[in-house]
């Protein structure tokens, strides 16, 4: 199996959205490699003809009526929000000024 | 001491509900009773057992008032009416904080009630506060808490087992009789093991998971833990159930859960079959649990059961598959942590887009364990890799299905330890994933394949005193076989026991406040 270097573990943190560390980049470069090598023995076992299980009990779509019922208020669904303005979601900037 | 000594506190949920039913003694005093308690015991969190994140008194002890008016009036209450509970803080509730053990939640509070919460109210179970637990339920010792650790009442240099540490250790320290886990890869039946108390996953999709807050979507269950298996029993009964809030959840009847475990506790397993999982032992087992579930096999044995020796060749690859689907669905569900909507944001000083802040914000609110899974799981589920990590992992999923399917063509239950070791030292493994990870080996198996499990106490380890569980496993919708044995061996070891193992545990310190 691969090795996995410091830049494909920073490189993974950015398709995560998460700020790390200079330490913690190190630190998780070193286990991660170590887990991925212990995992990587699920390779040994399960041969083609297998079919893969995504779910542990034979699961349908679940449909209700499409009838309207009463839902969370603007003010409770608002209640946790970091910041909000005008009964919505106050966010940061999503696009850059040139967009 | 023994449970009785310890007045109040000590008694079952199904005394207490006997009690405050007939009028003997009130649900507001039961309540304080346990609230004094958790005053005496629980804190500092430096020292404390540190089982509870948010304790609401007020709250509990007003719904216990209620209970005492609705039945002086002569009203009929459900049947753990105005029962002490510790709820566990990755449940959501609407009047109290909830944080799955994490700085990304502190302070969050829920805008809806889980089904668990609801149905818990409409029973009239008196919820004390919420449980601590490693974050977002990925851990084995509760050390992964942003909070702090709980502490084990057999011993408070050690940990409880986790990630449900807070509410196994709320039944062991008196707390509370009763408490609600979850278990993604065995953080009920692992804690109940170690802090010898009873903790039942039952079969995938036989609780509801709507207000869950998810770990992996398709392993997480919500069961009861209790001091014995009847009240296990009644508290199961209570929250099971089909929801139709929950896409997942099971609309079949809930099994006699309370039916077996009383029929257990007459001590007869005649006709029942017995597999001890032949993969399940030796090395990296410690000798004092091989021991006491070597004893466990032959008492249940001496009640009758036919016991057989079962190969269950693809168990040992339940651990690796677990750790690629366990991170692949964590790193999705954790997505949605993004500090847009709720909990916590970083950041945000009107020059930050909302990436950056996004990045700032997880990066500072997810601890060390979380923050690994979604690396792995991001790996994982990349392209390039998805086919030699997730697909495999996926595949091994069907070898472990298919090995419990064959297993129960030929016998009822199958029995392993719960774990490999008796609870560990705090810190022992806190940076050594791997040798954290193995604490789950025999629990996992069942949340791959969605059948109902439990651990129940079956003595003490003679090297170091701690308490062993044994893991009892049946098939999907048979979680009354679980009660039924473990009832059975709760009743044969009462005897030499004195009664619940518990009672050999240390008297905890009081502190002065």
């Amino acid at each position: 199996m691969p090795s996995i270097s410091r830049e494909e573990v920073a490189h993974l943190a950015r398709l995560a959205r998460l700020d790390l560390e200079p330490d913690e980049l190190d630190h998780l470069s070193g286990q991660l490699d170590q887990i991925l090598g212990a995992v990587a023995q699920v390779a040994e076992v399960a041969a083609d003809d297998i079919p893969p299980t995504s779910h542990a009990l034979p699961v349908t779509n679940v449909f209700r009526d499409d009838l309207p019922r009463p839902s969370l208020t603007p003010e409770s669904a608002l209640a946790g929000a970091p910041a909000a303005e005008d009964g919505r979601f106050r966010v940061p900037q999503i696009l850059g000024e040139e967009q | 001491m023994s449970g009785t000594e310890h007045g109040l506190v000590g008694r079952t949920a199904a005394e207490l509900a006997t009690s405050i039913a007939s009028g003997e003694v009130s649900a507001v005093e039961v309540t304080q009773a346990h609230l004094d308690r958790v005053d005496a015991v629980d804190g500092p969190a430096e020292s404390g057992v540190h089982a509870f994140l948010h304790v609401d008194a007020d709250g509990a002890l007003a719904a216990a008032a209620d209970v005492d008016a609705r039945r002086a009036a002569g009203e009929r209450l459900g049947p753990l009416a105005g029962v002490p509970l510790a709820l566990k803080d990755v449940i959501t509730t609407s009047d109290m904080p909830t944080t799955a053990g994490s700085r990304i939640l502190d302070g969050w509070r829920p805008p809806y009630d889980a089904t668990i919460a609801r149905r818990l109210r409409e029973a009239d179970v008196v919820v004390l506060g919420k449980t601590n637990m490693d974050e977002f339920a990925m851990g084995s010792s509760t050390e992964n808490s942003a909070f702090g650790p709980t502490r084990n009442p057999w011993d408070m240099t050690r940990i409880p087992g986790g990630s449900g540490g807070g509410s196994a250790a709320s039944l062991a320290a008196y707390e509370a009789p009763l408490a609600i886990g979850t278990d993604t890869g065995g953080s009920i039946r692992q804690p109940a093991a170690l802090t010898g108390t009873v903790g039942v996953k039952p079969t995938y999709g036989g609780v509801s998971r709507y207000g869950l807050i998810a770990c992996a979507s398709s392993l997480d269950q919500a069961g009861p833990c209790a001091r014995t298996v009847l009240d296990a029993a009644l508290l199961h009964s209570v929250v099971a159930g089909h929801d139709a809030l929950d896409a997942t959840s099971i609309d079949q009847p809930v099994p006699d859960v309370v039916g077996a475990a009383r029929r257990g506790a007459e001590g007869d397993l005649t006709g029942l079959r017995v597999g001890v999982v032949k993969e399940f032992g030796g090395e990296g087992y410690q000798a004092g649990v091989e021991a006491r579930f070597n004893d466990a096999v032959a008492q249940l044995s001496k009640l009758g059961a036919e016991v057989v020796e079962v190969s269950c060749p693809n168990f040992v690859y339940a651990l690796p598959a677990y750790y690629l689907i366990l991170p692949s669905e964590v790193s999705s569900n954790l997505a949605r942590f993004d500090a847009m909507r709720y909990g916590l944001r970083v950041g945000d000083d009107g020059t930050r887009s909302a990436e950056e802040v996004m990045n700032r914000t997880r990066g500072a609110g997810f601890g060390a364990e979380a923050k690994r899974r979604i690396m792995l799981g991001t790996y994982a589920l990349s392209s390039g890799y998805y086919d030699a990590y997730y697909g495999q992992a996926q595949k091994v999923r069907t070898l472990v299905a298919r090995d419990f399917e064959a297993a129960f063509g030929r016998v009822d239950v199958l029995v392993s330890p719960t774990t490999p070791t008796t609870a560990f030292p705090i810190g022992e493994r806190v940076d050594d994933p791997l040798a954290m990870y193995r604490n789950d080996l025999c629990t996992i198996p069942s949340n791959l394949a969605g059948n109902a499990s439990a651990s129940f106490p079956c003595g003490l380890a003679d090297e170091d005193g701690l308490p062993v569980g044994l893991h009892v496993m049946a098939p999907v919708l048979a979680d009354d076989r679980l009660y039924r044995v473990g009832a059975a061996l709760e009743q044969a070891y009462a005897g030499s026991w004195g009664g619940l193992l518990l009672n050999q545990a240390p008297e905890l310190k009081e502190s002065a406040s």
